[in-house]
């Protein structure tokens, strides 16, 4: 950490320049830059580390800048990302997501998926779908479906197939259930492949959950009364740690029974 | 960079600010500096008026909300500045055609508005998660009348100064990116009073560091 000062810096600004590795664990802010690891000794040649920048992390030649605060994270070999914690969803490409049917307007549904734009999605993209015969889905419906196209020049677009054409769990659902906004950050946590939320959800009572990447949450359990203690105990999980919810799962297991 | 004058030090108020606080916007922030208290809420990247998009960035609007009675002709002069501020600190290429509204509500004024008003939409605008190249923060510094430079001034202070000047300053490279004067003073007492700014801003970006470093300790 803490370079020697670059052409005519200043000495009375501490600019940080360190090592990016150093900071794996820790919070960064924006405005933050990194430089790769270069050894003031060979100075011949410079030997750039093959870097793959995830979210919050930007490549601007041989820097890496921070745009996003929060949590820096590294996977084996060479990913580094920023955890952040956001309420606001950003279309990405192949992440899946609860829609809304807003609009049905010719050969395509018009959804809302949260973002800053409605996703277009095609009346063809449905399995088993052809021109003669079209899906039933009615404006006010849920969609579970993916993106194919999200990026900041277009109009995201989504599909509820595979690249085989099978549905696999995509499609419109929700008769009954209920549906709330949690941040992205509990999102991803529950869609970890081991997650503890779930894990102790499912001890409490049976139910049944879609999660979308947007932020959206859709329960169902057997009851009206058990639906709404589930979406309630998501909603409080945010802000808890992990000690903190088991006891607040454990009163409400003894509780309801 | 001036030398700064021996006896002229960076003296702050006590300031403290809380993030994500309030729960239908998408980024929210509280900054108090002494007594002057102001609470900022963002939303955004949402959807923008046909009329209102702009093909290749953002659309940022900033409202100011006086704490008693209608936005005057102040209140915009102030959104201009915070406005001006913000566009060169977020990446708005990132989102085209979207829209970011910025709100601050003005709790109490005793002093300063326009620097704390900066630094409770530089911490919304980080709890929302918006694309930023760099942060920014914001100094008043007040000259009084034995020619003394007062930094964060209260509300009398600022009746009894003959300058007024609130410099918005970046986290990378400590440039100014807005300033705001009032009243008469020499280009000595300027440079001195940015390079008293520049001081100041260190302990102010300290201050977000700890402050966004106790809200993410929860999941550390």
């Amino acid at each position: 950490m803490g370079r020697e000062s670059v052409g005519e810096r200043s000495l009375t600004m501490e600019t940080i320049y360190s090592c990016f590795k150093d900071k794996i664990g820790q919070v960064i802010l924006p405005g933050d830059v990194f430089s790769f690891d270069v050894s003031a000794a060979e100075d011949s040649v410079v030997r750039a580390e093959k870097v793959i920048c995830g979210p919050g992390l930007r490549r601007n030649g041989d820097e890496i800048l921070v745009h996003k605060s929060g949590i820096l994270r590294h996977k084996a070999p060479n990913l580094y990302w920023i955890d952040s914690q956001q309420k606001r969803y950003v279309p990405a490409k192949g992440e899946s997501v609860i829609g809304i049917v807003t609009a049905k307007s010719g050969d395509i549904f018009k959804v809302d998926v949260g973002g800053s734009e409605q996703a277009s999605l095609s009346y063809l993209a449905f399995e088993g779908a052809t021109k003669r015969n079209r899906p039933n889905v009615q404006v006010g419906d849920l969609v579970y479906s993916q993106f194919i196209i999200a990026n900041k020049d277009m109009e995201p677009e989504l599909v509820c197939i595979d690249s085989c054409g099978r549905a696999n769990g995509m499609g419109v659902f929700g008769a009954d259930g209920l549906l709330f906004k949690v941040s992205l950050g509990l999102v991803r946590r529950l869609l970890a492949p081991q997650s503890d939320i779930v894990k102790d959800l499912e001890k409490i009572f049976p139910f049944e959950m879609v999660v979308g990447m947007n932020g959206r949450v859709w329960v169902k359990a057997k009851t009206v009364q058990q639906t709404l203690i589930v979406a309630n105990l998501l909603e409080s999980c945010e802000n808890m740690t992990a000690q903190q919810r088991q006891v607040l799962f454990r009163r409400v297991a003894e509780g309801s029974l | 960079m001036e030398e700064m004058e021996e006896g002229v030090c960076a003296v702050l108020r006590e300031y403290g600010s809380e993030q994500n606080l309030l729960s239908k916007p998408d980024g929210s922030a509280t900054f108090l500096q002494g007594d002057t208290s102001v609470l900022a809420g963002v939303y955004g990247p949402a959807e923008v008026k046909v009329s209102k998009e702009i093909y290749d960035r953002a659309t940022l609007e900033v409202v100011i909300q006086p704490k008693v009675g209608m936005p005057s002709v102040r209140e915009r002069a102030r959104e201009q500045c915070v406005r001006e501020t913000c566009e060169a600190a977020l990446l708005s290429t990132l989102h085209p055609r979207s829209s970011l509204t910025l709100i601050l509500q003005v709790v109490h004024d005793d002093g300063s508005l326009l620097s704390c008003c900066l630094n409770a939409a530089c911490m919304a605008l980080m709890d929302a998660g918006l694309p930023m190249g760099r942060l920014f923060c914001g100094v008043t510094c007040a000259i009084d009348a034995e020619s003394q430079i007062i930094t964060d001034p209260t509300a009398q202070q600022e009746k009894e100064c003959r300058a007024l000047m609130t410099f918005a300053i970046d986290s990378k490279d400590r440039n100014v990116l807005m300033s705001s004067t009032k009243g008469s003073f020499s280009v000595k007492e300027l440079q001195q009073c940015i390079a008293v700014s520049q001081k100041a801003s260190e302990k102010i970006f300290q201050f977000y560091r700890d402050s966004v470093k106790r809200r993410y300790s929860k999941i550390l």
